[in-house]
């Protein structure tokens, strides 16, 4: 198992850092219905992380604690070595934790330009009037926010729609709108629910290829939620699988995949 | 000259004026609904509150003075002093900010999420209310307000035109400043929306406020920020219109000629209110000086809304208006 605190080096020789985020012991209840039952894991840095399990799991909801949508009732967040305080969700994106949706949540009224422009707000620090009126710091900022994200829509090979309005885009193309805007913003933890459902298979293998290829070239931390097993397994370093709302396995692909209630949990178990 | 199409072009140049202030209204429906999604009804009370608050605050009268004295038995009305159109104007928009605030606070926050009718109907609820407490703060009576605009025939465009026409043109001073800061106004809105983070957001947050948290937009603020401007475009609307027919009650019934103005322009366009209100302006006047005679008049109290009526059979969306597409 791994348990240095100073990281380990894949097979393909990729360094994994510290811990960036550990849940501990996570309890989320909607009412009567617990989502998610103490639950806890950790994220390293410059890991891909996925999180999986049968419909219902609760591997959304895991998701959306992370991201501040949802605050647990029981259970702590820790992040980047400090204890995180209940939050709001903008609040959680404004310390570098970027998502995207399981049905997408775009600026469908604006360019491709301008939705991956919002992912930099959190890096635009000059006051109103200057940006109004385009001067100094303001447009040096501009400028290099502009640099960045023109350097991550050339990486998803979306030069093409750049002015286009996110509306007309096909599903797979919005879908790839969305992780530049989450790139956009230089997360230190990309959050990503279900990056590749609704997709047929050549979509899936290229999105497959731009997760592996931003989690190179960034050294971006990724956890990930998929329903897919056969996408995740090569995917991911380390997988965390829930079911009902419980953890019931953790660790490389290849221990999860020999996991026996992991395979009860995919492909049933007879009950006495 | 024929001397008919001399009084056609005087009476479409004050038409044109005219839309300038039909726009200035409709202007503040436009950026809330383009920001929050909200049709916002109580637009036109906003800028009767602005300005009766306008002039309270320069006149220094005491607020809620009836009601004080109808408690207390005593008889004041006035603070005895007199405060500068500036500074008036300050205040009057620290009080619509505030007004943002509460607004947001007590009742939008709580209506996230909901459909568009119930937001609207809340508006309605506003504007309702807005009226009154306006009516308890300041008073019902007709006010005249003087922030030190010019007022009356402008000299130098009635010479002009007398000298070529031999008719001079009846131009007010105060709808070419009305003009003027219509024009400056709208630019400014333009650059904010296009150019600042906080328009980015502020397009953001109407688009899509799952996406806008997820990228770090507070909800909150953007919204506050939203009907702190709405307020400030209510002013300007107030103090133009206070000027020119005096701050009563009937300014919230100008409310009513902005959404002609919105059918024609587009709900969802800032150039589309400003197009829509000149040509309504002109439109009616025009209509009222070609027509009006023919079927004894008046007709400037329905031509605008036949006029939307028209776009709403043949182009729902206005002239500006995003197309609507329905995916089947």
């Amino acid at each position: 198992m791994l348990d240095a605190s100073e990281g380990y080096t894949t097979e393909d020789g990729r360094k994994i850092g510290g811990v960036v985020m550990e849940m501990k012991n996570i309890t989320l209840r909607f009412g009567g219905v617990v989502a998610i039952q103490d639950i806890s894991f950790d994220i390293r840095e410059g890991e891909i992380r996925a999180i999986i399990g049968p419909n219902g799991a609760g591997k959304s909801s895991m998701l959306n604690v992370i991201s501040g949508f949802y605050n647990p009732q029981e259970g702590e967040v820790w992040y980047k070595g400090a204890k995180r305080p209940p939050m709001k969700p903008y609040e959680v994106a404004r310390q570098g934790i970027a998502r995207t949706f399981q049905n997408i949540a775009l600026f469908e009224g604006m360019s491709v330009l301008d939705n991956v422009m919002t992912g930099r707000i959190r890096q635009m620090k000059a006051g109103m009037l200057a940006q109004a009126i385009w001067k100094g710091k303001a447009e040096r900022e501009e400028v290099e926010n502009r640099e960045v994200v023109e350097k991550i829509i050339d990486f998803l090979e979306i030069q093409h729609i750049r002015k286009t309005p996110v509306g007309r885009l096909p599903y797979g193309l919005k879908k790839r709108v969305e992780l530049a805007r989450a790139l956009a913003a230089e997360p230190s933890i990309l959050l990503l629910d279900e990056p590749m459902a609704g997709m047929n298979v050549e979509e899936k293998e290229d999105m497959s290829r731009f997760v592996l290829d931003v989690n190179d070239e960034f050294g971006t931390t990724i956890a990930l939620i998929e329903h897919d097993m056969g996408v995740v397994m090569d995917l991911s370093d380390r997988v965390v699988v829930m079911d009902y709302g419980k953890k019931i396995g953790d660790g490389t692909p290849d221990e999860v995949r020999n996991n026996q209630a992991v395979i009860d949990a995919y492909l049933g178990v007879a009950h006495d | 000259m024929p001397e008919q199409l001399v009084f056609a072009m005087e009476v479409f140049l004050n038409g044109l004026m005219a839309g300038v202030l039909y726009a200035l209204v409709a202007l503040g429906f436009v950026l809330i609904y383009k920001a929050s999604g909200i049709f916002n009804y109580a637009q036109g009370v906003m800028a009767l509150f602005s300005a009766l608050t306008l002039v309270g605050i320069m006149e220094g009268q005491v607020p809620f003075a009836h009601l004080i004295n109808a408690i207390f038995g005593t008889e004041i009305h006035h603070f005895g002093w007199h405060v500068p159109a500036l500074l008036a104007i300050l205040f009057t928009m620290a009080v619509m900010v505030g007004l943002a605030w509460v607004v947001n606070k007590l009742i939008f926050r709580h209506l996230v999420n909901q459909e568009p009718i119930i937001l609207f109907m809340a508006t309605i609820g506003l504007a309702y209310f807005l009226e009154g407490f306006g009516d308890i703060m300041w008073g019902a009576d007709i006010k005249k307000l003087d922030v030190g605009l010019p007022q009356g025939i402008n000299t130098w465009i009635d010479e002009s035109t007398f000298n070529i026409f031999d008719y001079g043109f009846f131009i007010d001073n105060l709808d070419i400043v009305a003009t003027v800061v219509a024009a400056l106004l709208v630019t400014a809105l333009v650059i904010f929306a296009q150019y600042t983070k906080q328009g980015r957001a502020m397009r953001a947050v109407a688009d899509d406020h799952q996406a806008a948290l997820s990228v770090g937009i507070s909800l909150n603020f953007i919204w506050v920020m939203v009907w702190s401007v709405a307020g400030f475009v209510a002013l300007v609307a107030g103090i133009m219109w206070g000027t020119k027919s005096g701050v009563q009650f009937s300014l919230s019934l100008i409310a009513l000629k902005a959404l002609p103005v919105l059918m024609l322009g587009g709900f969802t366009s800032i150039p589309g209110a400003i197009v829509g209100g000149l040509i309504i302006g002109v439109g009616e006047k025009l209509f009222e000086f070609a027509i009006g005679p023919l079927v004894g008049g008046a007709t400037e109290n329905w031509f605008a809304y036949v006029l939307a009526l028209i776009f709403l059979v043949f182009r729902p969306q206005g002239l500006f208006g995003e197309k609507i597409i329905e995916r089947v």
